[in-house]
């Protein structure tokens, strides 16, 4: 079918505002990361080319790559705490009948708040004020717990509780996803298993396990994407505690409101490609996995 | 027998499990809203952990008139239904033209969209606001625009996967009856899509109403901050005054966790569209 001129513009003006504002807010900040990069810029006097000094500045700048490890710490805690906890909250929901939905509605109501709401409120739960007396420790305390209590966001604790904080706003999430996946598998394989005589951890292993692995795999990159970029949780939770619980893109925020767009930009290009590299990565391993185990991807 | 009893074991196990990690959920909120109900020298007595004996109003009256939550309440209101509004109304437009009009270089526009979705920008918002800061945008117009662009290429592909299972028929008899392709968009296509449009809503709606970096960037003056920077800045102010930060944060989350309570199935697949895309 030839289309006339006049129909093609009426056809294409649909997709038109939604081109005008993705081209102003998405492709042209795209390539302006990469220029704004090579340039000093306060946003008050004209942008100077630096070459590459603003990277030579990240790559000499300890206190960034203590925000990357920073950021690396609560990642591997989300991965590995947060995701097998949600994991096992799956696992337990989809055996249990009574009060399913009652477990699902509470544990969606943290990933629905956000950021400053949670970290806030934790902060009013740990922070001592004054020191040692605070509500968390008073809570021990109240339920013969006494011992435990610390000083959570002092300089010992305050980057091990944040990544915890982290894990507690972010499992309901990892949960939800876990838990459709699980009930997507059909109960006739489980039977199937059972009759051939299979006991419930080869069932996990050998139907379970290769089922999910698209969703978990889907899971840790999301896991890894949003935890290398949280900020505005632990903005409110903590401020950065000295430099320890400093995150990435609290660096470039900081720099950003300190008049130095070019430094923010070179570091939010470091920290992006590091990202891309970490999903693609992700994706092939969990491809490799699928083909060596013989379970088609969907 | 054994069996039974292995079973009736296992579930409780499994409850216990299940309902301690509820609570954890839970309890904090309730700590919350009791605080808030609180005067500060109960709360110095018992940092809120007995529940509130006589219900105190107070810490609301100061927040909402005196330290002017109801503006950034409004603010954040104002923000997220503009944004929504422009977001459901470009982006089923885009999804439209995508699903069912012929024009040159759609499949390379459309996967334009798609690929946005997957590349991660962690500093985005810099050369966003250093733009917005060129064109004298640092104002309501200028954070609308911005917001409605972070929703709008997962909208355009939810609305678009939607419209291509619809059948076309009822398009055809509306183009026969003489209706132009807007207005077949308008009265046909956009009705038929409602229950797909619920999902864009919702999910935006969150997405814009938590939003934090950006307006925190833009909004300096407190007659725009929306709820999120007002909240940070009044917690930054008032460190010490509990009572009040408890009474602010029940103001932000209460709204929120009702209306979660009322929808439940639509926040879940809205919060979970994004993910399920990739």
């Amino acid at each position: 079918m030839k289309l006339s001129l006049a129909e093609k513009t009426t056809n294409f003006s649909f997709v038109l505002p939604a081109l005008f504002i993705f081209s102003m807010f998405w492709i042209y900040p795209f390539f302006y990361t990469f220029i704004l990069s090579f340039q000093e810029y306060d946003m008050i006097s004209p942008p100077a080319f630096v070459g590459l000094g603003n990277f030579s500045e990240v790559f000499g700048d300890p206190s960034w790559w203590s925000a990357l490890y920073n950021g690396g710490f609560i990642t591997f805690w989300a991965l590995t705490f947060q995701n097998i906890l949600a994991f096992m909250l799956a696992l337990a929901v989809d055996k249990v009948i009574r009060m399913r939905k009652f477990y699902r509605v509470v544990f969606f109501i943290l990933p629905i708040l956000s950021e400053v709401i949670i970290g806030l409120l934790m902060k009013q739960l740990l922070i001592s004020n004054p020191p040692g007396r605070d509500v968390f420790n008073e809570f021990l305390k109240l339920v013969g717990l006494g011992p435990l209590a610390h000083e959570w966001l002092g300089i010992d604790r305050a980057r091990l509780v944040t990544a915890l904080v982290h894990c507690w706003k972010g499992f309901g999430w990892a949960f939800v996803i876990l838990l459709a996946g699980l009930q997507s598998i059909p109960e006739q394989l489980y039977e199937a298993a059972r009759i051939d005589g299979a006991n419930a951890w080869q069932q996990f292993r050998k139907i379970t396990l290769p089922i999910l692995m698209p969703v978990i795999t889907l899971v840790i990159v999301l896991t890894i994407l949003g935890t290398m970029q949280a900020f505005a949780m632990i903005l409110a939770l903590t401020g950065g505690t000295a430099g320890l619980t400093v995150v990435p893109v609290m660096k470039i925020y900081n720099h950003l409101r300190g008049n130095q767009a070019g430094l923010a930009c070179a570091e939010g290009l470091m920290l992006g490609i590091i990202l891309v590299a970490i999903s693609f990565t992700m994706f092939f391993i969990s491809k490799k996995i699928r083909e060596k185990y013989g379970v088609l991807p969907r | 027998m054994y069996y039974h009893a292995k079973k009736i074991i296992i579930l409780i196990v499994l409850h216990t499990f299940l309902f301690s990690v509820a609570l954890s959920c839970i309890f904090p909120f309730l700590w919350t809203v009791n605080v808030s109900l609180k005067t500060q020298g109960e709360f110095d007595a018992d940092y809120g952990l007995r529940p509130v004996t006589h219900i105190n109003w107070n810490n609301y009256k100061t927040v909402l008139v005196k330290e002017e939550f109801w503006r950034y309440f409004l603010n954040s209101v104002f923000y997220t239904f503009i944004t929504v509004l422009s977001i459901v109304f470009v982006s089923s437009l885009a999804a439209y033209g995508f699903s069912r009009l012929q024009f040159p270089g759609k499949h390379f526009l459309f996967y334009m969209f798609l690929t946005a979705m997957m590349i991660p920008l962690p500093a985005g918002f810099v050369p966003v606001y250093v733009l917005l800061n060129k064109l004298h945008l640092v104002n309501r117009t200028g954070y609308v625009l911005a917001m409605t662009n972070i929703g709008l290429s997962l909208s355009i592909y939810l609305l678009k996967t939607f419209f291509d299972q619809l059948p076309r028929d009822l398009e055809d008899a509306a183009r026969i009856d003489g209706c132009s392709k807007v207005g077949i968009w308008w009265n046909v296509g956009l009705p038929l899509v409602a229950p797909a449009l619920a999902v864009v809503v919702i999910f935006n709606a969150l997405n814009v109403w938590n939003e934090f970096v950006l307006a925190s960037l833009m909004f300096t003056d407190y007659t725009l901050m929306p709820l999120q920077v007002g909240l940070m800045e009044f917690s930054n102010r008032l460190v010490t005054q509990h009572t009040l930060i408890m009474a602010a944060l029940t103001v932000a989350a209460l709204p929120i966790i009702l209306l979660y309570l009322r929808m439940q199935r639509q926040f879940v697949r809205g919060l979970t569209a994004g993910a399920l895309v990739g």
